[in-house]
């Protein structure tokens, strides 16, 4: 499957945006106008949204951020919810109940939905058993024997790169599917990019349909005449070069595995095709996750550029772990000063920890401000919503309801 | 080998090692896999190739080199010494062959990166190593242990052959003296339990584990508690505006930081029961740049 080849998405690329003449609207807003404010709560609540997709780099918080939305979902809105997690901390999962990788949804206990009836399910990702989960849906049981027991797809379902990206996608598919939910909510694994997640169903879609695949399997059926010589003298060569390599019982092996996925590719592609389509769709919101350091914000502005490109429905940026000083002044410099006199006059250790910390937190803000700028200075448009971070770490309810209500009300 | 969890700040320590390692006139290669640019983007020069090239030098003659490697690069180059596929190999590569091999079996593009990494470690240059240290931003904690056991990985598919032989003498490399592993982490919850599970796994598969390396770290605070009024006492003596929005303004941020810190002071305590050597490296106010780079490199070199 390639992605389609339309234009890029018209307001939320920036180069897209530059052709807009600045001139005209000068005059109407101001030119150092922060971003929109994220109104969560409206996307939470909007019944014609249905998918929740949290996206981001590793380590800013997407897996609590996409918990603390659902468990908004089920309690102040009311909606039958279900929370679909990659690879949660561990206190974070039992906090929600999930005791084992079980690949079913469950529902959440201890919750306060009494007044809203909303729900919360939630469930863990296996990635293997989704894998095998489609084979069986595509094919006999003989046959499926066969696959299962295939090195190559042992290999393939639990270690390729791009198989929990691409199985995350299969499960949201078959979670929609099913119709239950009023809104699933989607952490994306953590990938070495954030690109995996949308490269990932396309490569091994393509992968599994790929000529290579077809070479392997029938070189006759894609040569014939018209098939250019050299690809499959190339080939030829190819498979002596992996059977030099690799030896002989490797072909064997690769051959009945691509034997007996034959089957499937139709169904395969027509998967991935169908849940790169949904997530196109109105019914879904994407959400940035992102912590205010470089490496984070960059992969966000990424990622924005590559939804537009791909069509698909950014909603906003959650900005996580941003720090704010509860007062402004004294400001950095003279917090700092005051605290050296202090230290000279002694007698005052309380108050001069309290200023360093102080002027630490708000030179700590600046640079976070500035980091965020970065973003927000490509994508002007794009709403942002600033979580202020919390002194502990979250690991129960409570602390994703409290969350909930940080993302929601800043 | 230098590992971590996301956001820990890995690359930044690896880089500040190598730096560290090429004093004394020392030469040092400083490697990426995961075609990141993370390396690049640290020392703000363009994309890296998949070429060894000077990075800085370093006062007493010593330079630190950087390489991206490339699975794909690494495959043709690896055909090419053992099999003088030359064209061919390009050939290969025009109709996805490369790709392909590297997908259908994903531990091959792991012997293929750490195998590039045990030839530059062990190239010589006349009667000397080429390079005195070779430092790896490795991939984080989650795949670490499947990216560095890679003979468990090719041996579910190749029985036999070059492959099996190439990935044996790697192992042996990886769980030779030569090698450390070093965990970076955070004083948070989630990346103290990762370093905390990846030991256990390092340690199961016995590659030699290195230093625990604790980013960004803050020292301990004197007093863990004040009171509104010592703060106006304090504040009122640094001849510093004492209004009750500033000190109830104070008193609440110090408060948050001794939540903080308390937090800092238990995972600190985990971390020391791992019974691993501890390295702290300061949080840099000014984030990691060149400077800042120097400043960690100086700490690690200490040790």
């Amino acid at each position: 499957m390639t992605g389609p080849s339309a234009p890029i998405h018209s307001h939320l690329h920036p180069s897209n945006r530059r052709r807009v003449s600045p001139s005209r609207y000068a005059r109407f807003v101001s030119s150092d106008s922060a971003a929109p404010r994220l109104d969560v709560d409206q996307i939470l609540a909007d019944p014609g949204v249905r998918i929740v997709v949290c996206c981001g780099a590793g380590g800013v918080g997407k897996t609590t951020t996409a918990a603390a939305l659902a468990l908004r979902a089920a309690e102040h809105h009311g909606r039958r919810t279900v929370v679909l997690t990659i690879d949660p901390a561990r206190r974070l999962a039992q906090s929600l109940g999930l005791t084992e990788l079980d690949n079913t949804p469950r529902q959440v206990k201890g919750i306060d939905v009494e007044a809203s009836g909303g729900e919360l399910h939630a469930m863990m990702l296996d990635m293997k058993r989704t894998f095998d989960d489609v084979v069986l849906a595509h094919t006999d049981p003989e046959r499926a024997a066969e696959i299962f027991a295939n090195p190559f797809y042992q290999a393939m379902s639990s270690t390729f790169a791009g198989t929990q990206e691409y199985m995350a996608m299969e499960k949201l598919g078959q979670l929609h599917a099913r119709g239950e939910w009023d809104l699933i909510v989607v952490d994306t694994p953590p990938s070495r990019s954030a690109l995996d997640f949308l490269d990932a169903p396309a490569r091994l879609s393509r992968f599994l349909d790929g000529r290579m695949l077809r070479l392997l399997l029938a070189p006759a059926r894609t040569g014939g005449r018209s098939m250019f010589s050299l690809v499959t003298a190339s080939f030829g060569m190819f498979s002596r070069v992996v059977q030099k390599v690799l030896g002989a019982q490797l072909l064997t092996d690769l051959s009945g595995f691509v034997a007996a996925l034959d089957s499937m590719f139709g169904g395969f592609r027509q998967r991935a095709e169908q849940t790169y389509r949904i997530l196109q769709a109105r019914e879904t919101a994407f959400l940035l996750v992102a912590a205010p350091e470089p490496d984070a914000v960059r992969e966000a502005a990424y990622f924005a550029g590559r939804l537009g490109e791909e069509r698909m429905p950014l909603a906003g940026l959650v900005l996580n772990r941003v720090h704010r000083p509860a007062v402004d002044s004294p400001d950095a410099e003279t917090s700092l000063a005051a605290a050296e006199r202090l230290t000279t006059l002694g007698g005052h250790e309380a108050t001069v920890e309290a200023l360093r910390a102080h002027a630490a937190l708000l030179q700590q803000a600046v640079r976070e401000q500035r980091v965020a700028a970065t973003f927000t200075d490509a994508y002007p448009q794009v709403p942002v919503v600033a979580v202020t971070a919390q002194p502990a770490d979250v690991h129960d309810v409570d602390g994703l309801r409290a969350i909930g209500v940080a993302i929601s009300r800043p | 080998m230098v590992t971590g969890k996301g956001g820990t700040g890995k690359t930044s320590v690896a880089a500040a090692l190598a730096l560290a390692l090429a004093a004394d006139g020392r030469r040092t290669l400083l490697v990426e896999v995961e075609g990141r640019q993370g390396i690049a983007q640290l020392f703000g020069t363009g994309p890296l190739p998949y070429e060894e090239r000077r990075l800085v030098t370093v006062p007493g003659g010593g330079e630190v080199r950087a390489l991206a490697v490339d699975a794909e690069e690494a495959l043709l180059e690896y055909l090419d010494m053992f099999y003088k596929l030359g064209a061919a190999g390009r050939a290969l590569r025009k109709f996805g062959a490369i790709d392909f091999a590297t997908t259908i079996a994903p531990g091959l593009r792991d012997v293929l990166l750490t195998g590039k990494v045990k030839e530059a470690t062990t190239r010589t240059s006349g009667k000397h190593r080429t390079y005195d240290a070779v430092v790896l931003d490795a991939p984080p904690t989650g795949r670490i242990g499947r990216f560095l056991n890679v003979t468990a990985e090719t041996a579910r598919l190749a029985k036999v052959g070059p492959i099996k032989s190439q990935s044996e003498g790697v192992a042996a490399l990886l769980r030779s003296p030569m090698t450390a592993v070093h965990v970076v982490t955070l004083l948070e919850e989630m990346p103290v339990q990762e370093t905390v599970d990846a030991i256990e796994e390092l340690t199961a598969l016995r590659f030699p584990v290195g230093r625990v390396i604790v980013n960004a770290a803050r020292g301990p605070l004197v007093t863990d508690r004040v009171s509104q009024a010592e703060l106006r006492r304090g504040l009122v003596a640094a001849g510093l505006p004492a209004d009750r929005a500033t000190v109830t303004g104070l008193h609440t941020e110090a408060r948050d930081a001794a939540v903080r810190r308390a937090l800092e002071d238990s995972l600190r305590t985990e971390l020391r029961e791992l019974g691993r050597p501890l390295v702290e490296l300061p949080l840099l106010p000014d984030g990691v740049d060149r400077a800042g780079l120097d400043v960690l490199a100086g700490v690690l070199a200490s040790v």
